[in-house]
């Protein structure tokens, strides 16, 4: 029993080339500090993104995933406590003071969320924020800057590119919003995308064309993808490995085709069961039974217990994050590869 | 249409000064069935469930619910029917009072269409209470104390307490989580086949409409495009909006879906003849130029496109 | 964007109207002679049928208004009784200086509460935060005429940094001018920068948690662009309508301050004009104020559709 797991980097040999990791996430935890203490929000969180691979990081509300991807960005809130190591590229970036830590988003971290039409100025045109991040990042005159942000509208197929600089946020579609956002967050070069989201609010038609772009994306500039969401059918679809989470835990790890094939945690398993799937005859759905505890009420040793119908006493004790089969869990009792 | 159908919804439009919003929208639900509403944004399915419970007034069309046209109603009759279909909204915190208790809640729809005796309203309340899986003390509780999909249950629990012959259901997991939308599913068909209630769904959600209906009415653009029973739909989809719709779901498998290119074309200005022909792989001439009717393919099945005509005449 | 203008500019009419409508029925409906009491008590009837005879309170009412009207329209209000100069030449003579002082009063005003607004909200829950929250809450409460009879005491009169009274126009060089204009300013809008500190504060608040403001932190723009352009942006909007707002109070709050510091300004002129049943001036004097709110809206409105393209297409 390891404290410290290796991250996934080590497995990303691929058939083929060994890549290399952009993001390392090792240990991170995040708690916050109020007026009765420590409250924890993340605990032990470790995985790896290797140049060109998107790995998901998949959960229900109140999984601390959103806030998992904050601490990478360096925009937790001031009062959170974040506990161990991330490096981007090489260079441990946790220890960095805020300011330094700002300066990487943009230049070598880019982001998309959820909404975009609330993620976007409202007042200010799509051209001024464009241009905002282009000349502060990479220095260019406001011409060249002009000239490179109708190129990446152009990239990524919104039309009469020119025209829409000019323009703002209200004038466009859900889907024309988020390849703005998508253009903001490649337009500096960066070589880690973060993506919270992205596809949740859109159209299903819109959605396909939305995740088709960013998988052309990561291919063409061999991006290393963060890909937040609860949809584990876009999971499947779309990213090479997942990082499920419960209740601030990372309660399973691997290649996405093996979890939704064969899950070792429970958790898991229950996630897949839930979704009404195609071509199903089935008259009941199978839910996970309860709700998910609240952050402050964390049940002692597995938090997922209360809810499992495999748990037993043992499982008062908090397991830790093993391999089992093809996947990492944290399960003492996990579901063997039989169907 | 036929006498066991409790709704049915003919020629319904709805316009809101220059945007045509709903247009021209008919279907029947036999008692006890669920027919599904589907579609994108724009689509008109929300609209359209309004209309249904004329909370909304039509600009043109029936509604023939309990064999009487609720288009035509007098104020006080329209009330009086309400009793007999209810809603349940998508947004699990708006859709309660939030200064209201759970007993109100429950008790409100009866005391307003002036049902039972204060101790039979309470009893009622504490049973649909039972009903949803939730416990006595909720009672006393308030809305903000309870989780998006128990605040979800004790809606449906409300739409119950007037024993209604039809529920319109808009949206009602699209804001809870995977699992909690289960547990909701779950909960939904169970009430409806104790009770034997109709309901009208609208979902974006392809999967979840899979499960909950038995006849689906795919919506376009303000119009139903293709209408028929839930495996036919989905096994053989006929007009290529629904094609596209099912190919473009996540959980088949990247590279192998058919991509429809093209943004979804404002209500201000719907395309002439198929509304659709813009973003249509198989366009040709004749879809701009005519409206496709729609017609029947068989097995109840029915969709409005002109290849189906060109398929026929082959 | 000419259209949105233009019906703002149409909207100014009946600014402008409805009180000098009522200022006009007001005078002339009262009871008593107005001509008399103009006079007073040693005048002859025949002095009193001249005057009626001059101002036209001898015609119907009708005759009287449309006669007021013209006047209006050629821009010849008559006559002040007690000076005996065209009211059209004396009121730009006490206008100038009300206007000075409100447009000075809102100027401090502004830039003191959106500074402080600004530094409470970077700084939230801090001591300084709390620190300005309560002389927010302070200015709020204040009167103003005792918080200028304080200004003068500490800052005049013991201090001697300030003449106590008396007025010096720009002309007489900008050192003299503001000595001068600067304490009435202040005390004239202290209630104005306390509201625009709290308004400040709490819109910047929530402009901080806005996604876009995530968004730009995110794209590693300097917080200096974040907060100066991207928070400021939107952030500045309430605070634009709360200075909409305060010029109709500070116009009219002016009187107090004109008569404390003795200032030749409108607000005085009109207050003696009244005292003095000084019809045509008082008419003259509303219609001025009433004529630089409008225009004063028309700017702030011009103002928020430069900076909120969203406006404009209304």
């Amino acid at each position: 029993m390891t404290a410290h797991i290796s991250p996934l980097a080590a497995e990303t040999v691929s058939p083929g080339a060994a890549r290399k990791a952009v993001l390392e996430v090792e240990n991170l935890s995040l708690a916050f500090r109020n007026a009765d203490g420590l409250l924890p929000i993340v605990t032990d969180v470790s995985f790896a993104i290797a140049e060109g691979e998107a790995v998901a990081l998949v959960g229900e509300s109140g999984c601390g995933k959103s806030i998992t991807a904050s601490a990478i960005m360096g925009i937790a809130p001031d009062n959170a406590e974040i506990g161990g190591t991330i490096t981007l590229n090489g260079a441990v970036i946790s220890a960095l003071p805020p300011k330094d830590r700002r300066r990487l988003c943009g230049r070598h971290m880019g982001f998309i969320f959820q909404e975009p039409m609330t993620a976007l100025h409202p007042t200010l045109s799509i051209g001024r924020q464009m241009t905002d991040t282009l000349r502060h990042n990479l220095g260019l005159s406001h011409k060249d800057a002009t000239d490179r942000a109708a190129e990446l509208l152009d990239r990524v197929g919104i039309p009469r590119a020119r025209d829409i600089l000019r323009g703002y946020v209200h004038e466009l579609s859900g889907g024309m919003r988020q390849r703005v956002m998508i253009a903001l967050a490649i337009s500096c070069g960066p070589s880690l995308i973060i993506a919270d989201e992205p596809t949740t609010a859109l159209d299903v038609t819109i959605q396909a064309q939305v995740l088709d772009l960013l998988e052309d994306m990561r291919r063409e500039l061999n991006l290393a993808m963060l890909f937040i969401t609860h949809d584990l059918e876009v999971v499947g679809d779309f990213c090479e490995k997942a990082v499920v989470m419960y209740a601030g835990d990372v309660v399973e790890r691997g290649f996405s085709a093996d979890i939704v094939r064969s899950p070792a945690h429970p958790y898991a398993r229950g996630l897949i069961d839930a979704v009404p799937a195609h071509d199903d005859g089935r008259t009941r759905l199978t839910p996970i039974l309860g709700t998910v505890p609240p952050v402050g009420q964390w049940p002692e040793g597995c938090r997922f217990a209360p809810r499992c119908g495999r748990a037993d006493a043992q499982c008062r004790t908090r397991p830790s994050l093993e391999r089992h089969g093809v996947t990492d869990a944290r399960c003492w009792h996990p579901l063997e590869d039989r169907p | 249409m036929t006498e066991q159908s409790i709704l049915s919804v003919t020629g319904l439009s709805k316009s809101f000064r220059a945007v045509k919003a709903v247009r021209d929208v008919s279907f029947s639900i036999p008692r006890g069935k669920t027919f599904g509403l589907v579609g994108e944004s724009g689509s008109g399915k929300s609209t359209t469930a309004r209309l249904v419970l004329r909370l909304v007034e039509p600009t043109t069309g029936s509604i023939s619910f309990r064999g009487r046209d609720l288009a035509e109603l007098a104020p006080r009759a329209l009330r009086a029917e309400r009793r007999h279909m209810q809603m349940i909204f998508q947004d699990p915190f708006g859709s309660l009072n939030p200064r209201m208790s759970v007993r109100e809640t429950l008790v409100e729809p009866q005391l307003v269409h002036d049902i039972g005796t204060p101790s039979e309203r309470l009893r009622t309340a504490e049973r649909l209470l039972a009903e949803v899986s939730l416990p006595r003390a909720a009672l006393d509780r308030f809305p903000h104390e309870f989780s998006g999909g128990q605040r979800q249950r004790i809606a449906i629990a409300r739409a119950l307490a007037t024993n209604p012959e039809l529920i319109v259901a808009d949206e009602p997991v699209s804001a809870l989580d995977v699992s909690v939308q289960a547990q909701v599913l779950n909960l939904m068909r169970d009430l409806q086949d104790r009770h034997g209630t109709t309901m009208l769904f609208i979902s974006h959600d392809l999967r979840v409409v899979q499960f909950m209906c038995d006849e689906i009415g795919v919506m376009y653009l303000g119009e139903i495009v293709e209408q028929g029973p839930r495996d036919r739909i989905y096994g053989a989809p006929a007009h290529p909006y629904t094609q596209a719709l099912l190919a473009s779901a996540p959980g088949k498998g990247s590279g192998q879906r058919a991509r429809l290119t093209g943004e979804i074309p404002s209500a201000h200005a719907v395309p002439s003849g198929c509304a659709f022909r813009t973003r249509c792989p198989h366009a040709f001439d004749r879809c701009s130029a005519e409206k496709p009717m729609m017609r029947d393919i068989g097995g109840g099945q029915k969709a409005a496109c002109h290849l189906l005509d060109k398929a026929e005449a082959a | 964007m000419l259209r949105y203008l233009g019906k703002r500019f149409l909207l100014i009419l009946p600014t402008i109207f409805v009180p000098l409508i009522l200022v006009f029925l007001l005078l002339r409906l009262s009871p008593g002679d107005p001509a008399g009491m103009m006079l007073g008590d040693q005048a002859t009837a025949e002095q009193i049928a001249a005057l009626r005879n001059q101002l036209g309170l001898d015609q119907p009412i009708w005759v009287q208004f449309l006669l007021w009207i013209r006047g209006i329209v050629t821009l010849d209000l008559g006559n002040s009784i007690f000076f005996r100069e065209p009211v059209m030449q004396i009121i730009p003579r006490y206008a100038g200086v009300t206007i000075l002082l409100a447009v000075v009063a809102l100027a401090l005003a502004v830039l003191i509460g959106v500074t402080l607004g600004l530094i409470s909200a970077m700084n939230r829950n801090k001591p300084i935060d709390r620190g300005v929250v309560t002389a927010a809450v302070l200015g709020i409460s204040l009167p103003e005429f005792w918080f200028a009879l304080l200004l003068i005491f500490v800052f005049a009169v013991t201090l001697r940094w300030f003449p106590v009274a008396g007025y010096n126009p720009p002309t007489a060089g900008l050192i003299a001018f503001g000595a001068t204009i600067f304490l009435p300013a202040l005390a004239l809008g202290v209630r104005q920068s306390a509201l625009m500190t709290r308004m400040m504060r709490s819109s910047m608040l929530d402009v901080l948690n806005e996604p876009y403001i995530t968004t730009a932190r995110a794209q590693g723009l300097p917080e200096s662009t974040v907060i100066g352009r991207y928070a400021m942006r939107t952030a500045a909007m309430p605070v634009i309508t709360v200075a909409g707002l305060s010029a109709g109070y500070l116009l009219g709050g002016a009187v107090t301050i004109e008569i404390i510091f003795a200032l030749p300004g409108l607000g005085r002129m009109l207050v003696e004009a009244v005292g003095r049943r000084d019809y045509p001036l008082v008419e003259g004097g509303v219609l001025t104020i009433s004529l630089v709110l409008a225009v004063l809206n028309l700017v702030i409105d011009l103002i928020y559709a430069i900076l909120d393209p969203r406006i404009r297409y209304q």
